[in-house]
């Protein structure tokens, strides 16, 4: 077991060393949230209630996008090019594997979550984070969630070349009536009936207890359920569709 | 069958049959190969080869029939024996931006006792690529990589899947005399190859398969008697041209040639006798019967 944590790590920095090795993914992959930040701070500039509503609901999209668009990517690609038939044949335990490439992409979410927090807190007035505990836990099970949702909808993308259209396709409209952008309070009732299914709004709706309102995890129970059926729902589908292999050979 | 030499044998595969559905990919083969032993997988494409070496990966469970590689049942995955087996699959993929040492270091980090690094790389030949990455290299370097990550664990066993192809002739002889050195140390090879030079240089033992079963079995110059027992037969006749005969019963060919020669008072020129090149042998097993498909009903 401590072989098998051990590997996960080793795959882990192998990963790390590989991401950085391409600088300009690296800066789209990370500094995109901060690029909507600024943009969406300079337009809502001086309106306090916007702010409060923008850094959260990007903080959430960030955990969207650094778990399962990342995931959801990277799980094609390396499933096309037969990286992952290749692991498979070798005495890395497939845990280790998956949980390297895991690793990188919680890695690449808690950067991006920094960077949300730390201009949330120069830019925007959010001065110091009303409960940590509740932003960890959120955003552990969070990231789990999208992580695991990643994965299993992979296996529903056909091939590499279609993983942008099939990722976007899911990507844009969630984060759109999720409430990453505007409060989901003020969207018109049909959007906050889908809004209320999606994980991302009950994940965004933790955040702004955490870092804005000061609600407790007590207050927000219901929405940590909805984000853990999410995560057992994900979970299930991730591991039962999984493939090593392109299913064109 | 040869059968072992020395011990329990590396590989035994009995009955074996694999369905996907109403298709019979593999339809009850048995083979053994001996520990130390190199033996060659030949078909044509969709012969079912590359499923049966999938089986014997462990990539792929077997319908019935049972296959055992190095003692252990490949369809248990278990860890102990995929540290001690070495595959090169027929295709597969690399990261784009690991370097070809980098590779090597980390996919060593997997066995218990891994060759240097440096020292597999020089083996296959990419000692001015240690430093570059895998997205630059070559079809043919990529396939060396390939060879050395098969190699770097310092396995008793491995499979070669079409190892040689997008080779060049320089890149081939180099790959062959690494599985020749391979099977000095006494490890045991199962290749599988269209280049039936490559099966005639490299394997002690062939077996051809066509339509998921085994059609011959032998030694690359045993099969030649054995599968065809035709001989052919090269002269020059009567009218001083160069004439070409294939026999099953080359005595009396032979017999009567030489009658007609020393009839004419003539010598007969040019004689050439020679058995069936392996290639002819797979050529006459693999033509194709145009029988219906299992996969169209």
């Amino acid at each position: 077991m401590s072989d098998t944590l051990a590997l996960t790590f080793r795959q882990y920095r192998l990963e790390r060393r590989l991401f950085w090795r391409n600088p300009s993914a690296a800066f789209f992959n990370l500094g995109l949230p901060l690029l909507f930040l600024i943009a969406f701070g300079v337009i809502f500039h001086g309106n306090e209630k916007e702010l409060h509503v923008i850094v959260p609901g990007i903080a959430g999209m960030s955990v969207m996008s650094g778990t399962f668009v990342a995931l959801g990517h990277n799980m094609v690609a390396l499933r096309e090019q037969g990286v992952l038939k290749r692991m498979r044949g070798t005495p890395l335990p497939s845990g280790a594997y998956l949980g390297g490439l895991a690793l990188n992409a919680v890695a690449n979410t808690v950067i991006q979550i920094l960077f949300v927090l730390i201009a949330g807190r120069l830019l925007f007035g959010i001065d110091s984070i009303k409960d940590v505990p509740e932003l960890v836990v959120f955003l552990v099970l969070g990231v789990a969630c999208f992580s695991a949702l990643g994965v299993a909808f992979a296996h529903v993308i056909p091939n590499s070349e279609s993983a942008p259209a099939y990722i976007n396709a899911v990507f844009l409209p969630v984060i759109l009536v999720s409430g990453v952008f505007y409060d989901s309070a003020d969207a018109p009732s049909f959007i906050k009936d889908i809004a209320q299914i999606l994980p991302l709004t009950h994940l965004i709706d933790g955040l702004t207890g955490a870092l804005v309102k000061g609600t407790t995890l007590g207050d927000n129970a219901g929405h940590l359920a909805v984000v853990a059926v999410w995560t057992v729902f994900g979970t299930f589908f991730a591991i039962r569709g999984f493939t090593w292999e392109s299913r064109r050979s | 069958m040869m059968g072992g030499v020395a011990g329990e044998s590396a590989i035994e595969v009995r009955d074996l049959r694999k369905t996907y559905g109403s298709l019979e990919a593999v339809r009850g083969i048995s083979f053994s190969v001996a520990r130390g032993e190199v033996f060659g997988l030949l078909g044509p494409n969709g012969a079912g080869k590359t499923t049966t070496v999938e089986i014997l990966e462990g990539y792929r469970t077997a319908s019935t029939g049972t296959v055992s590689v190095l003692g252990f049942d490949p369809a248990q995955r278990q860890r102990a024996l995929r540290e001690r087996v070495g595959i090169v699959l027929q295709q597969t993929g690399i990261y784009r931006n690991i370097r070809v040492r980098e590779a090597l270091i980390h996919f060593g980090g997997f066995y218990p006792k891994p060759r240097d690094p440096d020292e597999v790389i020089a083996l296959v030949g990419l000692q001015e690529k240690a430093d570059a990455t895998a997205g630059t290299l070559s079809g043919g370097q990529l396939r060396r990589l390939d060879l050395a990550l098969a190699l770097i664990g310092d396995p008793e066993l491995i499979f070669l899947d079409e190892p040689t192809t997008g080779f060049d002739p320089a890149a081939r002889r180099a790959a062959w005399d690494v599985v020749r050195s391979l099977r000095d140390l006494g490890k045991t090879i199962l290749l599988t190859t269209h280049y039936l030079d490559e099966a005639q240089e490299l394997a002690d033992r062939v077996a051809i398969i066509k339509g998921g079963t085994i059609v011959a079995e032998g030694a690359p110059r045993e099969l030649g008697v054995g599968h065809a027992s035709r001989v052919r037969v090269s002269y020059r006749d009567a009218l001083g041209e160069q004439v070409e005969q294939v026999t099953d019963d080359p005595t009396s060919l032979l017999y009567q040639l030489a009658g007609d020669a020393l009839d004419r008072g003539e010598r007969l020129e040019d004689l050439e006798v020679s058995r069936p090149t392996l290639e002819e042998v797979y050529l006459e097993l693999t033509a194709d019967v145009q029988e219906p498909e299992v996969a169209d009903v």
